[in-house]
């Protein structure tokens, strides 16, 4: 299975970002090949409005089938719960330790929006 | 004529201006007051007789039956209203601008558009004005339709006056388009310069003819003088900061009626604005 981090940096100990939406970057680790690549979100971040549904839009296509963040709004989880990727949330510092904390049992998944819209 | 009242900042009297300038008109004006979150022009009025129209925009409905889930709808869409993984689209009518795009796009014929109410647009009148306002419902986020719908009450053979939302994003630009001049409103503080410069670029860039109204005159420092002086940009009128104008504000009542000795730069505002609107068509 493929997880997306959210993140500002370009590998496995960049800062991790607890926006989602509007997150810099997405780091898609590959879980069976334990390799990764790390994918631009400019475009969302500098959206109007939309950018957590473009945002879900975006690691769907990527294939994800997790995301690892700090905070997702309503329309964010309903394009990821339509999409069918697990949402874990994590104030993690960086991006190893979130996925270190995921491998080892320890991230709840979300089973519904943590925070209104707009909320940053 | 129809004329625009506007300010890049905030409480600096664009409402104060509007119904002042109506009442000033002496004969039959409207006075549409676009500032559709918090529109308070009819504080000072107290108008009578009301109408009341339900403003709703369209926004789309997937047919499930008939989607092939090609997301072609998904593509075309600009505000993520409505969002497709190759199954049934998902649809955000909050997010939606209600343009029909989507509809129109869908090979399949599966998207047909519903109403969806954002707000109401109100009609009364007191004494020579003519009030329409624009009021959103609680919640919406779309102002420039329901704007659009209050101008689309605007009588072309009356003269009209706009009272603006502030800032310089979309509800604003919907209130100023087509109109034939902007009154930009400010304070003579460095906010309110700060704001003016925001403004005179986005008016600028509409290309419509404009000039400033310094409220509260005297009350801050000759910035905003000097910077309407650098950029050629003439001063329109200025209401001096005086505390019997901030009382009769605070009672709900027009400056014009409670200090007559005020209707003259009303009346002047009016002509002003002629002679530059006139100038600016010979050009």
């Amino acid at each position: 299975m493929k997880i997306a981090f959210t993140t500002s940096g370009d590998d496995l100990n960049a800062p991790f970002d607890s926006r989602f939406g509007r997150s810099p970057k997405f780091l898609i680790y590959d879980l069976d090949k334990n390799s990764f690549e790390v994918f631009d979100n400019q475009q969302n971040l500098n959206a109007a409005q939309g950018a957590g549904i473009q945002s879900a839009e975006t690691i769907a296509r990527l294939g994800a089938g997790a995301l690892i963040t700090g905070h997702c709004g309503p329309n964010a989880f309903k394009v990821l719960n339509a999409a069918g990727i697990m949402i874990f949330n994590t104030k993690a510092s960086t991006v190893a330790d979130a996925l270190e904390s995921y491998k080892s049992g320890k991230l709840q998944q979300l089973d519904n929006a943590d925070v209104e819209g707009h909320w940053a | 004529m129809v004329i625009a009242v506007a300010s890049g900042k905030g409480g600096t009297g664009k409402t104060t201006v509007s119904v002042n300038l109506a009442k000033a008109f002496g004969s039959a004006v409207q006075l549409l007051d676009c500032d559709v979150e918090e529109p308070n022009a009819h504080i000072f009025l107290n108008p009578s007789v009301s109408s009341e129209k339900v403003v709703n925009i369209l926004v789309p409905e997937v047919d499930e039956t008939r989607c092939d889930g090609c997301g072609e709808c998904s593509r075309f869409c600009e505000y993520s209203a409505i969002v497709s993984f190759g199954s049934k689209p998902l649809v955000f009518p909050e997010m939606c601008h209600g343009c029909g795009g989507c509809a129109r796009v869908c090979p399949k014929n599966a998207i047909h558009e519903v109403q969806k109410r954002i707000g109401v647009v109100k009609s009364s009148e007191a004494g020579n004005i003519v009030l329409i306002e624009g009021v959103l419902d609680v919640g919406v986020a779309m102002a420039p339709p329901l704007i659009r719908a209050v101008k689309s009450s605007l009588n072309k053979n009356l003269p009209a006056i706009l009272d603006a939302p502030p800032g310089t994003s979309c509800p604003v630009i919907a209130t100023l388009r087509d109109v034939d001049f902007v009154v930009l409103v400010t304070e003579p503080t460095p906010f309110g310069l700060n704001d003016l410069r925001l403004a005179v670029d986005m008016v600028r860039q509409l290309g419509i003819p404009f000039g400033v109204v310094i409220n509260r005159s005297g009350a801050g420092d000759d910035r905003v003088h000097a910077y309407c002086y650098e950029e050629q940009i003439p001063l329109l009128m200025e209401i001096p900061d005086d505390r019997k104008i901030a009382e009769a504000y605070s009672r709900g009542s027009l400056i014009i009626e409670a200090l007559p000795e005020y209707r003259g730069i009303f009346k002047g505002l009016i002509n002003k604005i002629s002679e530059l609107k006139e100038q600016a068509l010979s050009k």
